[in-house]
């Protein structure tokens, strides 16, 4: 039943702005994810929140109260931390007992709450066993357990799966949502890898050198980045630069340097002004015909272009072509009975829906 | 003629094979030779090292259940200077000042020597650099010039000699390296264990003492056991600094050995050395006992 509030933000250190002015709302029972590439200031936010890093100015809200100045150990914070931070002289029942005696519950409490939460992360008679004795998918749930067992307003996830190999982490991916839901605890994430934020987040915001580049829902973000940054660091992507020649009918038209016309159904900046373009490969057809099959063309941005070099990878073809205007990455699902070879002429289009219009 | 090359190729590729075997057979009977030999010198260096070692003190022990006086053969055995040791007023007295030095100087050492372990590695202090640097030489300088400079300094500021100026000086002396080796300790696990206690609503003294401390315990034990030994080993420093009556076991020993000397010593040596082993033991086990591997 929390929510928290960041107001204004920013942390320095010496001249580097860590933080930089950072407003974010987030809010009960919501799962939140922090991306940025590292440096960007993500875990600094997240830090600040658990109480070991103090802004240099702002407020951190925690359901409306403003905890920026008080000690971690009185902010009612869970936390997994990237390599767990399990008690090695402890077993897994003290570790987990641990917030618990450290408030002075009675033993024949901590003893059910902690028999409860073992059951909930599917660890039930692991109690007497030492962190080590552990894997690595075990070790992340009895910290996930620990942080969870004495009922904190805010969990605080700081990379969690980023020490479990790839097969594991899916997994853990799914049960750590079911877990969050189940528990309804607003959770803060931070993660630079952006499959785990899909996965996981209602929300995101991209961070990008102490400042929040987007905030939105992670569909939205990823169908709409608003900038070059958000573009290219959530999924791979295609740019082109040109001059916006103004919406006429509801398409916009914008020439590039070559004199190729690209349209789109968004909003553009007034005639004459420069304007970066994106468009994700997946949303590009590759074909030999004149109009992608089964459509009349009409509507479609329709380049032609020569295939570089096809990147096979099984489930799916990457394409790399040479446009007059740019290189382009196409993404194909390895449907077609026929592949297309290097060094053939063929067309790549899309629909103006998907020609994003970039923020400079 | 064609029939009869056959069969002549088959035989003489087939020698050849035999031949590789056999010499593939030397050569790895030899190479297990070697390794054989390769052992045998380790282990006789190994044993000359051990012996080099270990001989002296064996002698020195077994001296001590001699009869003779004048560590004289053939070895007879007697307890009979472990009999007068105990009736050697001088020696007790002087152990007995060794250990309450010893055992002070180890508590002072070990828990202000922690502490400051704990605010270098966990705190930002002020000149951390330096202090860090300032370790180095009381440990580099050999301890007759520092005996001399505390003799000199402890005479003029009115601190004079005995056992409270010994203690000081045991203290000052095992100090950096009670630091050194819990400071060890404290970078070898990583401080979110504290800041996840403290996440877990742990305030700093809960998390001192549930968390720190268990984990640093193994470098205290070892800095305590340094300590001690640096203490009761002191001969340098008790000497300069013990007033004309009091004496430390070093440098009782090193004056009967200068007056002529019995076997008396030999048996203290003896127990001195019994009583390092168990205390060594005791802490190598407790190391064990706290410590991730």
């Amino acid at each position: 039943m929390s929510t928290v509030d960041i107001q204004q933000v920013t942390k320095t250190y010496g001249e580097v702005y860590a933080l930089d002015q950072v407003s974010l709302t987030f809010a009960d029972r919501e799962f939140f994810g922090l991306l940025g590439p590292s440096g960007s200031g993500k875990t600094t936010l997240l830090r600040s929140i658990a109480g070991f890093v103090t802004p240099t100015m702002g407020q951190i809200l925690v359901d409306g109260a403003d905890v920026s100045r008080i000690p971690t150990y009185k902010r009612d914070v869970g936390m997994v931390f990237q390599n767990y931070a399990l008690f090695p002289h402890m077993t897994v029942f003290e570790n987990i007992a641990y917030p618990l005696s450290v408030r002075k519950t009675k033993s024949a409490e901590i003893k059910s709450r902690v028999e409860r939460i073992l059951d909930l992360v599917q660890l039930g008679g692991y109690g007497s066993r030492r962190p080590r004795e552990l894997s690595g998918g075990q070790q992340q749930r009895v910290a996930l357990a620990r942080a969870l067992v004495s009922r904190p307003r805010v969990l605080l996830l700081d990379e969690p799966l980023g020490a479990l190999d790839r097969n594991l982490r899916q997994h853990m991916q799914i049960e750590l949502r079911q877990i969050q839901r189940e528990v309804g605890i607003t959770t803060i994430l931070v993660t630079h890898d952006q499959e785990e934020a899909l996965t996981l987040s209602d929300r995101i915001a991209i961070f990008r050198q102490g400042k929040v580049v987007q905030v939105g829902r992670p569909d939205d973000v990823y169908e709409n980045p608003r900038d070059a940054f958000s573009a290219e660091f959530f999924g791979s992507t295609n740019f082109l630069k040109g001059v916006s020649l103004g919406v006429q009918g509801g398409i916009g038209a914008v020439e590039l340097p070559d004199g190729t016309r690209i349209f789109t159904n968004r909003a553009l900046p007034h005639s004459g002004s420069s304007v970066t373009l994106t468009v994700r490969p997946e949303k590009v057809l590759i074909h030999r015909e004149q109009q992608p099959a089964g459509t009349s063309g009409s509507q479609w941005n329709i380049l032609p272009a020569n295939v570089i070099q096809p990147v096979y990878m099984g489930a799916s073809v990457t394409y790399q072509v040479s446009t007059p205007p740019s290189t382009f990455s196409v993404f194909q699902q390895n449907r077609e009975t026929r592949r297309f070879e290097a060094g053939e002429a063929v067309k790549i289009s899309w629909l103006p829906q998907h020609t994003v219009v970039l923020d400079d | 003629m064609p029939d009869f090359a056959a069969p002549s190729i088959e035989g003489s590729s087939n020698r050849r094979a035999r031949i590789r075997d056999r010499m593939l057979a030397r050569l790895h009977s030899r190479q297990e030779t070697m390794a054989k030999c390769r052992k045998l010198i380790g282990y006789g260096y190994l044993c000359c090292l051990l012996a080099f070692i270990y001989v002296p003190i064996l002698i020195m022990i077994a001296m001590g259940f001699n009869e003779s006086s004048d560590y004289e053969l053939p070895f007879r055995f007697s307890l009979i200077w472990y009999q007068q040791l105990a009736g050697n007023e001088v020696l007790w007295r002087a152990g007995r000042n060794s250990v309450i030095l010893a055992v002070a100087s180890t508590i002072v050492a070990t828990i202000v020597g922690t502490m400051a372990a704990l605010a270098m590695s966990r705190y930002r202090v002020r000149g951390h650099a330096i202090l860090q640097i300032l370790l180095l030489p009381p440990m580099a300088v050999p301890w007759l010039i520092l005996a001399t400079s505390m003799l000199i300094f402890f005479y003029h500021s009115g601190i004079g000699r005995g056992l409270h100026a010994m203690l000081l000086a045991h203290v000052a002396l095992s100090l950096p390296y009670v630091i050194v080796v819990v400071g060890a300790r404290f970078q070898s696990f990583a401080a979110d264990l504290e800041e996840a206690s403290a996440t877990l609503g742990a305030n700093p003294w809960q998390t001192f003492v549930r968390v720190t401390l268990p984990m640093i315990a193994p470098g205290v034990a070892a800095a305590a056991l340094f300590a001690f030994a640096i203490s009761f080993d002191q001969f340098v420093t008790s000497y300069f600094l013990a007033p004309p009556g009091v004496t430390t076991l070093p440098v009782e020993i090193y004056a009967s050995i200068r007056k002529g000397f019995t076997p008396e010593i030999n048996a203290i040596s003896t127990i001195i050395m019994v009583v390092s082993m168990l205390l060594l033991g005791f802490v190598s086990r407790f190391y064990r006992f706290g410590g991730s591997k």
